[in-house]
Formats: C-alpha cells, sequence, structure tokens
C-alpha cells in the first residue's frame, strides 16, 4: 500500500534511467541522509561514534571499492588490504614531506597511487582468473606486508616501525572530534557512492559486469579485457586507497606495518560476501555487519550474565563468522543485499498476499 | 617457441639464482650445502600441506583454504590428546577426529555448494577455515603446544670428510622427508593403481559426468577429505614436534598454496617437486639475497622469506599458469 | 531471399582454414566465401566443425593454418592472429549456440553491452554522469530500444535474462548482436530449441535484418527447411572438410551431402 509505484510514469529515458526511480525510494533516501547528517551528530555518543560510526563509514568506502572488483568485475583479490596499505603510507608520506598540501589533495593523490599500484597487481588478471587470481593477489599482500614493514624510507626511519599521524586540519578546519570526523566522513561516503553509482550505470559498468558473466562473449561484443579489467583494479584500488588513508588519518591515528595484513583483506571479502556482491547497498549493510558483531560478542554474553573472556570472543568471533559465510554461500549467495530487495518486493505487495 | 621464452628466462634466472652464492665465492661450500639441506627440508614439510591441498583439488575440484587450518587442529588435538595418552592413540583418535571432520564438512559445506563455480567453493573453504581456527581454539586452547615424537632433537654432523667442518644436519628433518616420501609414495599407488582412486579422478575432471556413471560423488568427496585431513595431521605433527604447535601454523601452511601452483594443482609429483623449490628458493632468498638486499636499499632487516614463495609463484603463474605438471586448461564458448 | 538489396562483392574470405586442437583435426583445409547482403547458411551432421568455423572468424581459435580476408575500408583485408574484440570493431558480430548471456543483467543491460564499442566517453565524465556521458548514454539507449521494438521484447526490458523462458533469450541473443550495428552477422543455430511458431518468428526478424539493414548473414542451422527457405548460398561440412557449396537446389542434389546426412561410411 505504501509502496507502489502506480502513477509514477517514466516520459522520458533520463527518468528511466535515474538512479532511484521510484519516488519512495527517493523520499527514504533524501530521509536516512537528512538524519545521518542532522540528527545523528548531536545524538550519538563519542563512543558511538569512535567504535562504531567512524570504523563503518570507512569500511564500507574500503567495501565498496572490492565489491567493484569483485562483485561487479569478477576479478578475486583476497590480498585487497595492501592496496588499503599503499593508500594510507602514500598519504602519510605526502602530507609528511609536502605540508603545504589540502588533505582533500593528499586523499586524491593517495587513491590514484594505489590504483597505480592495484593495476600493477591487477595485470596478472590478463592472463589468470578465478583461483589462481586469488593466490597472485596474496603476493601483494605479502609483499607489500614486507615493503612497508622494511623499506624504512616509509616510515620516516621510525625505529618501531610504526607511524602516526597529527589530526587532519583542512580549509582552516580542525577535525579532531569524532563528530566532526563522523561528519567528514559522512560527505566523501556519499559522494564516493554516487561516483561508483555512476560508474556501474555507465557503459563501464556494463563492461565490468560482461566481463563477470562471460568474458569469451564479452570479448566477442567487442569490450576490450585488458582495459575492463585494469580500469577495475585501477578504481576499486584507487577507492580502497583512500579507504586505507582515512583509515589510518581518521580511525587509527597510528599504526603499525601489519595494520593492513591478511585478516582485514579477509574481513573486506568477507564484508561484501554477507552484504551482496554487485551491490553498493551490500557493501554497506556488510561494513556494518562486520563492525557491529564484535561489539555485539561483547556486550551480549555479558548481559546475559555469561562472562567471556576476550580470547573466547575472538575465537567465537572467527566462528560465527565462518559459518555465515557457509551459511550466506550456501542460502543466498548475493547475501543481505538480495534479502533486503526480496522483502521490498514483498512490501510492494503488502497488505496483500499475492 | 614465443611463449616459451619467458619460462626459459624464468627457469634461468632461478637456476643462476640458485648457483651464484657458490658461483661468485660469497659463501663456502660447506655452509651453502648446509643452507641448501636446509631448504630441502622445509620444503618437505611445505609439500606435506600442499599434498593435502592437491588431493582435494584433484578429486573435488575444490581449492582447499582451510589445509592450513585442518593442519593446525589436527596438531592441536594430537598435541593435547597426548597429554594424557600415548602418542600413538593420540594419533589414532586424531585420525578419527579427522576423518569425522571430513564427513560434516562434506555434508555441510561441499554438498549444498555442488553446483556453484570455484570462487564461491573457495569462499566457503575459508568460512571453515575461520570456522576451524576459533573452534580448534575453543576446544583445544590457544597456547603453544608440544609434540614429543621422541626423536632427537640436537642435530647431526654428517659429512665431515667432503666439507670443512662437516653440516649440520637436522635428525627430524631426515624422518620427516622419510615420512613424506613414504606418503607419496602411498598415494600415488593409490590413485593409479586401485578402483577407488580412479574414480577420484574421474570426479575431479567432470562432477555431473561422474555421477551420471554412478560414481557416488558424496563419498568420493568423505574419502578425499579425510585423506587430506589425514596428511594434514602427519604435516601438523611433523611441523608441530618442530615449531611447537601455535596459532601461526596456519599461517605457515598458507604457503602451500604457491607450492600447487608451482607444480600444478591437480598433480601428487609436483607438490613434492614445488614444495623442495619453494623451499630451497625461500632459505636461499633469505639467507644468499636478503643480505644484498638490506645492505643495498638500507632496509630494517631481511623478512625475504615472507613473500619470496607468492612472488614466484605469481612470476610462474604469468609465464606457466599450469604449473610444471600440471594440465592445461581450454576454454570452449 | 534479398530482394531490396542485391548480392553484393565478396565481404569475407575463408581460405585454407585448418584447425586442430591437440590430436583432433576441428577444421580440414576449408575455403569459401561469403557476399555482401547475402544469406550464407553453413551446415552439415553434428561435429562437423560449424562452431568451430565461426569461433575461428571471430578470433576465438586461431587456426593453425590458413587465412580471413575482411572487406574493410573498400578492400579486403587479411588478418591474423586477431582478438575478438578486433574482430567486434571490424564490424562482424555472432550469437551462440549456447546463449552465452549476461546472466546478472537485465534484457536492456545486455543488449546496451552490444552498443559498448561504439561508447567513447571517458572515465571520469562517466563518474560525473550529468553531462556528455548521460547524452552518450541516452543516445544508444534510443538505439536499442530501436532494436527491442524490432525483436518484440518491449514487456522484457528490465528482466534479468536468466528468468526468461529459452525462446526470447535467442531473442536477447540476437539483439545484442544486432546492437553492435555489424555487417556480418555470423548466427550460430539461432533456431535451436524452438517450436514452430518461435522459428517462423526468428527466420522473420533474421530476413527482416537482412532486409531492411541490408547485413550480411552466416549461419548455421540444422533445419532444412529453413536453410533451403531462407539463405542464398550453402556451405557444407562434414568432418571438418567442405563437401559441398552452391544454391540450396545444387546442394540439395550433391551427393556427397546426402551420403553425409544418412551416414553413409566414408
Amino acid at each position: 500500500m505504501f509502496y507502489r509505484e502506480n502513477g509514477q510514469y517514466k516520459t522520458s529515458y533520463a527518468a528511466d534511467q535515474q538512479m532511484l526511480p521510484i519516488l519512495q525510494d527517493r523520499v527514504l533516501m533524501a530521509g536516512v541522509i537528512v538524519f545521518a547528517f542532522a540528527v545523528v551528530p548531536f545524538l550519538a555518543s563519542d563512543y558511538l561514534f569512535l567504535s562504531l560510526l567512524i570504523p563503518f563509514l570507512i569500511l564500507a568506502l574500503a567495501a565498496i571499492g572490492l565489491n567493484l572488483l569483485v562483485g561487479y568485475c569478477g576479478q578475486i583479490s583476497i590480498g585487497h588490504a595492501a592496496f588499503m596499505a599503499v593508500g594510507a603510507y602514500a598519504a602519510y608520506n605526502l602530507a609528511l614531506r609536502i605540508p603545504q598540501l589540502n588533505f582533500l589533495v593528499v586523499l586524491v593523490l593517495a587513491g590514484l597511487i594505489a590504483a597505480a599500484v592495484g593495476m600493477l597487481f591487477g595485470i596478472p588478471s590478463l592472463r589468470i582468473k578465478g583461483l589462481y587470481l586469488a593466490v597472485a593477489t596474496l603476493a601483494a599482500q605479502f609483499f607489500m606486508d614486507w615493503l612497508f614493514a622494511r623499506v624504512k624510507w616509509f616510515t620516516d626511519y621510525s625505529s618501531s616501525g610504526s607511524v602516526s599521524t597529527a589530526p587532519v586540519e583542512m580549509f582552516g578546519w580542525k577535525i579532531d572530534t569524532p563528530t566532526e570526523k563522523y561528519v567528514f566522513l559522512l560527505a566523501v561516503l556519499i559522494v564516493f557512492t554516487l561516483v561508483a553509482k555512476n560508474l556501474v550505470r555507465s557503459h563501464i559498468g556494463r563492461a565490468w559486469m560482461a566481463m563477470r558473466d562471460m568474458d569469451v562473449a564479452a570479448e566477442v561484443i567487442g569490450i576490450r579485457p585488458v582495459y575492463a579489467k585494469l580500469s577495475a583494479f585501477a578504481v576499486s584500488s584507487f577507492y580502497v586507497g583512500v579507504a586505507g588513508a582515512l583509515w589510518g588519518f581518521m580511525h587509527l591515528g597510528a599504526w603499525e606495518p601489519l595494520a593492513f595484513n591478511l585478516t582485514l583483506s579477509l574481513n573486506l571479502l568477507f564484508m561484501i560476501i554477507i552484504g551482496g556482491m554487485g551491490s553498493l547497498l551490500g557493501s554497506y549493510f556488510g561494513a556494518a555487519f562486520i563492525v557491529v558483531l564484535p561489539i555485539l560478542l561483547n556486550q551480549f554474553p555479558a548481559m546475559l550474565g555469561i562472562p567471556l573472556s576476550t580470547a573466547m570472543v575472538s575465537h567465537l568471533e572467527l566462528m560465527i563468522f565462518g559459518i555465515l559465510i557457509v551459511f550466506f554461500l550456501i542460502v543466498e549467495p548475493h547475501g543481505l543485499a538480495r534479502l533486503w530487495a526480496i522483502g521490498k518486493e514483498k512490501l510492494r505487495l503488502w497488505p496483500f498476499p499475492h | 617457441m614465443k611463449k616459451n621464452l619467458p619460462s626459459i628466462v624464468l627457469g634461468f634466472a632461478l637456476l643462476a639464482g640458485l648457483v651464484a652464492p657458490l658461483a661468485t665465492g660469497a659463501s663456502d661450500p660447506g655452509f651453502y650445502t648446509e643452507v641448501l639441506l636446509g631448504g630441502l627440508m622445509a620444503g618437505v614439510l611445505y609439500s606435506l600441506v600442499a599434498l593435502g591441498f592437491a588431493l582435494i583439488f584433484k578429486a573435488s575440484g575444490v581449492f582447499n583454504f582451510a589445509q592450513g587450518a585442518m593442519v593446525l587442529f589436527a596438531a592441536l588435538a594430537v598435541a593435547r590428546l597426548a597429554e594424557r595418552m600415548p602418542l600413538w592413540a593420540a594419533i589414532l583418535i586424531g585420525i578419527v577426529i579427522m576423518v569425522a571432520l571430513a564427513w560434516i564438512i562434506e555434508r555441510l559445506v561441499l554438498r549444498p555448494l555442488v553446483n556453484q563455480e570455484g570462487v564461491a567453493l573457495l569462499m566457503a573453504t575459508l568460512g571453515v577455515s575461520y570456522f576451524l581456527d576459533g573452534f580448534g581454539q575453543t576446544v583445544w586452547g590457544s597456547d603453544i603446544y608440544k609434540i614429543e615424537l621422541g626423536i632427537p632433537k640436537e642435530p647431526v654432523m654428517i659429512l665431515d670428510g667432503m666439507f670443512k667442518g662437516g653440516i649440520l644436519v637436522n635428525k627430524e628433518d631426515f624422518v620427516a622427508a622419510l615420512v613424506a616420501a613414504a606418503l607419496v609414495g602411498a598415494l600415488t599407488l593409490f590413485f593409479q593403481k586401485t578402483a577407488t582412486g580412479r574414480a577420484l579422478r574421474a570426479v575431479a575432471d567432470d562432477h555431473q559426468a561422474a555421477q551420471s556413471i554412478g560414481i557416488p560423488l558424496n563419498r568420493i568427496w568423505v574419502i578425499v577429505w579425510s585423506v587430506a585431513g589425514i596428511v594434514a595431521l602427519v604435516a601438523g605433527v611433523i611441523w608441530g614436534s618442530k615449531l611447537g604447535v601455535q596459532f601461526s601454523l596456519s599461517q605457515v601452511a598458507l604457503k602451500a598454496l604457491p607450492v600447487v601452483i608451482l607444480g600444478g594443482f591437480t598433480s601428487v609429483a609436483g607438490a613434492i617437486v614445488g614444495g623442495l623449490i619453494i623451499g630451497v628458493g625461500e632459505k636461499m632468498a633469505e639467507v644468499f639475497l636478503g643480505p644484498v638486499l638490506v645492505k643495498a636499499f638500507d632496509l630494517a632487516g631481511g623478512g625475504i622469506e615472507n613473500w619470496f614463495a607468492y612472488v614466484l609463484a605469481l612470476l610462474f603463474l604469468l609465464v606457466r599458469p599450469e604449473g610444471l605438471f600440471g594440465e592445461k586448461h581450454i576454454d570452449r564458448v | 531471399m534479398s530482394e531490396g538489396r542485391g548480392i553484393g562483392e565478396v565481404i569475407l574470405e575463408v581460405e585454407g582454414v585448418s584447425l586442430s586442437f591437440g590430436g583432433v583435426r576441428a577444421l580440414n583445409d576449408v575455403s569459401f566465401d561469403v557476399r555482401e547482403h547475402e544469406v550464407r547458411a553453413i551446415i552439415g551432421p553434428n561435429g562437423a566443425g560449424k562452431s568451430s568455423m565461426l569461433n575461428v572468424i571471430n578470433g576465438v581459435y586461431h587456426p593453425q593454418q590458413g587465412t580471413i580476408r575482411m572487406k574493410m575500408d573498400g578492400a579486403l583485408r587479411e588478418f591474423h592472429d586477431m582478438d575478438p574484440h578486433e574482430v567486434a570493431l571490424a564490424g562482424i558480430a555472432r550469437t551462440f549456440q549456447n546463449l552465452a548471456l549476461f546472466k546478472g543483467m537485465s534484457v536492456l543491460d545486455n543488449i546496451m553491452t552490444g552498443r559498448n564499442l561504439r561508447m567513447h566517453t571517458n572515465l571520469l565524465l562517466q563518474a560525473l554522469h550529468f553531462g556528455p556521458a548521460a547524452k552518450e548514454e541516452i543516445a544508444h539507449r534510443e538505439a536499442v530500444e530501436l532494436i527491442i521494438d524490432f525483436l518484440e521484447i518491449q514487456a522484457y526490458r528490465k528482466t534479468p535474462v536468466g528468468r526468461l523462458p529459452y525462446g526470447l533469450q535467442k531473442r536477447v541473443d540476437l539483439g545484442r548482436a544486432l546492437a553492435m550495428d555489424p555487417n556480418v552477422l555470423l548466427l550460430d543455430e539461432p533456431m535451436a530449441g524452438m517450436n514452430v511458431e518461435e522459428k517462423q518468428d526468428m527466420c522473420r526478424f533474421i530476413l527482416d535484418v537482412n532486409d531492411q539493414m541490408g547485413t550480411t548473414i552466416v549461419l548455421i542451422e540444422h533445419d532444412m527447411s529453413v536453410v533451403m527457405d531462407i539463405s542464398d548460398r550453402v556451405v557444407v561440412l562434414d568432418y571438418g572438410k567442405k563437401i559441398g557449396d552452391g544454391t540450396p537446389q545444387e546442394v540439395r542434389g550433391n551427393q556427397a551431402v546426402i551420403d553425409a546426412y544418412l551416414g553413409v561410411s566414408h
């Protein structure tokens, strides 16, 4: 009754192709954005920002990046945190050595550097795919782990190998409270999500999906595989590089070389599997899931009166992740995003049964 | 011929790297041989783990990301059980546990996913590995445990006559090599000579075709994963007795992935040869190449062995994706 | 038969093509030509190498021997070891025996991928969308809508192709090939698995394409009545060799062809 398209006829292709063709969706999206910008900053506690919202936003950005590569273009990568590391260390070195640069410029440059590195490690995808490519991406992961730990220039010759960053300042605005960080990240996320959506509904997005679904046929249609795959790696790494820079500067503040290790890569992968591969909304769902679960596991048993050691909590986390991955792959390979879409379908009919 | 040039270049480069320390006189022959042997022994251990990979891929077309977690799980089980009973009993019960695990995995994970493509199965095994990691540590604990195999740990000096000062060789490594060789022999015989082995190869080739000629897919998979589980147990016990049973074991086992890439995913012989190449390559790179790089680029220490295997695998993937012994892939439209 | 445009010069030529996979000879010294605006059928028993022949023309397989010549910029040019997307750019499109549609996309998106080789806005403009990228998108959408009207699949525009019945999927496959605005259209058993009505529809579409757009058609087909009805000339393959070449009437009377189909050992 609420969610009907009655009366919403499209009279131009432009209207038909818009991002949110159904009015109710547009209203909902507007509502969410207004709520996120105008209400949350006043209601949420610092704890909520620091442990939930800020990591959620940054991981959602990274998840979108990985999703573009894996979900939309079908190229698997299990070492993607390596490119987050590239973005983070690039941003650190840029901010350190060229302090006059505006932070936004630093972010974009860091992203571009990550994109270049991503394209380099994407070259194997031109010859191999699937499982073989997965192992090749591991090479990126372990090599980057080593590079940033051993080549002292990257950490500015720090004795411990760790780096730390000063609070971000741009246009005279010092972003050092959780609320300010949240608002900045929210703005960044919205822009990046829009761009991702635009790419996905353009011819490059279709080229990516064609490569994913049937690459030989795609080539016969006239899609250049080299361009499609490398552009996917480039854009994906750009996103993930920016996310890495933001992760280092706005969430961690200071980090050691193994902050971007295999565990993070696998977490990113889990986010898009559980959230939904090939869906931008799914990236958000997955990121939310990964951020919320450990907190739930920490609080919930204590609330029920069953105290669990931190070690036990992390073991439980591993087990639950594992079970959920298998569960989603069996029951709903398209993740939470598909469940959401199914829910919307049901809502269209409500209150009628069929 | 044009396609073979990169492989030849790579082969040459590796060979050059292998003999460089001797040829340039940068190291004395005794030490070089020690490193070589050490690398070979480490390679044998990698091969053991890679064997499990290759088996599962050969027979079910699944890339088992959880192999490392299985090694750790088996090692933990044996280590903890051995605290209360003789080692042989612990190993026996360990085998039973791994077979049960195989059955559970087949039932809950493989069977529902039978028609999905490889990537989905890969991710499912990822899920399994996470679960095993967490579950193993919950049940068996997360400290470092010891496995006493009863082999003296002191190295033995051999070949005093040939090389000045002799070469240090680890008895444990030697036993490991023997065990691995025996295992490989047994498995090869199994695959080539028995009906079950043939059925396994049919299943690896084409699930649906194998099913349509009456091969019981489910039972085959349980068998394969059980065998892989037992191989994991052997690897875990040997490696655990050498390094101590701890969480990092599953990470080290991850290195078996490059081994199967070098060797070819479906080849048992490839797992062995690949393991040896990786083992030797890694050690050589760490001991001889490492200091050179550290000096040239002012690095903070070595650690080359963390990535050498993977980069080598990457090069192989570019130049010879089917590995040394694997089969070439033809994509038909 | 195409009445509107006369059959023109040779537009595609295959000469001495031999293709082997390991020990299996799929094609053995096959030569034939295709003239502009004609409907050329390739027939033969199963396993004769017909699909392999199309794959060779497309660049999916590279023959061990032989040359392919295509008319580009007015003259016949040889191409060697071309990649499939280069062949597509040269004006050759095809449909597939086993569909090969992009299962994750809707009908509209599938056909839009056929326009990809003509869409040139760069990555940054696409990221922006509003402006040149949106204009290009709408222009090509209009072209695709014409094809959708032509194939009578308007009602299924937004449906994921995986959900469509087989006959409709085949139409989408054809639509995707047509979207490329090809000079030569290779059709690999476009009517396989269809009932009589669906076949009639498909015949009509193929003939309309040939007639109205002047597209040269090379068609693999098993249904003899269709072949006899709509093709101008026929090539017959058997065990990778060419055993007949001419008009449908000529080929029908050819003893070797009859033997091949009846399974007389040779």
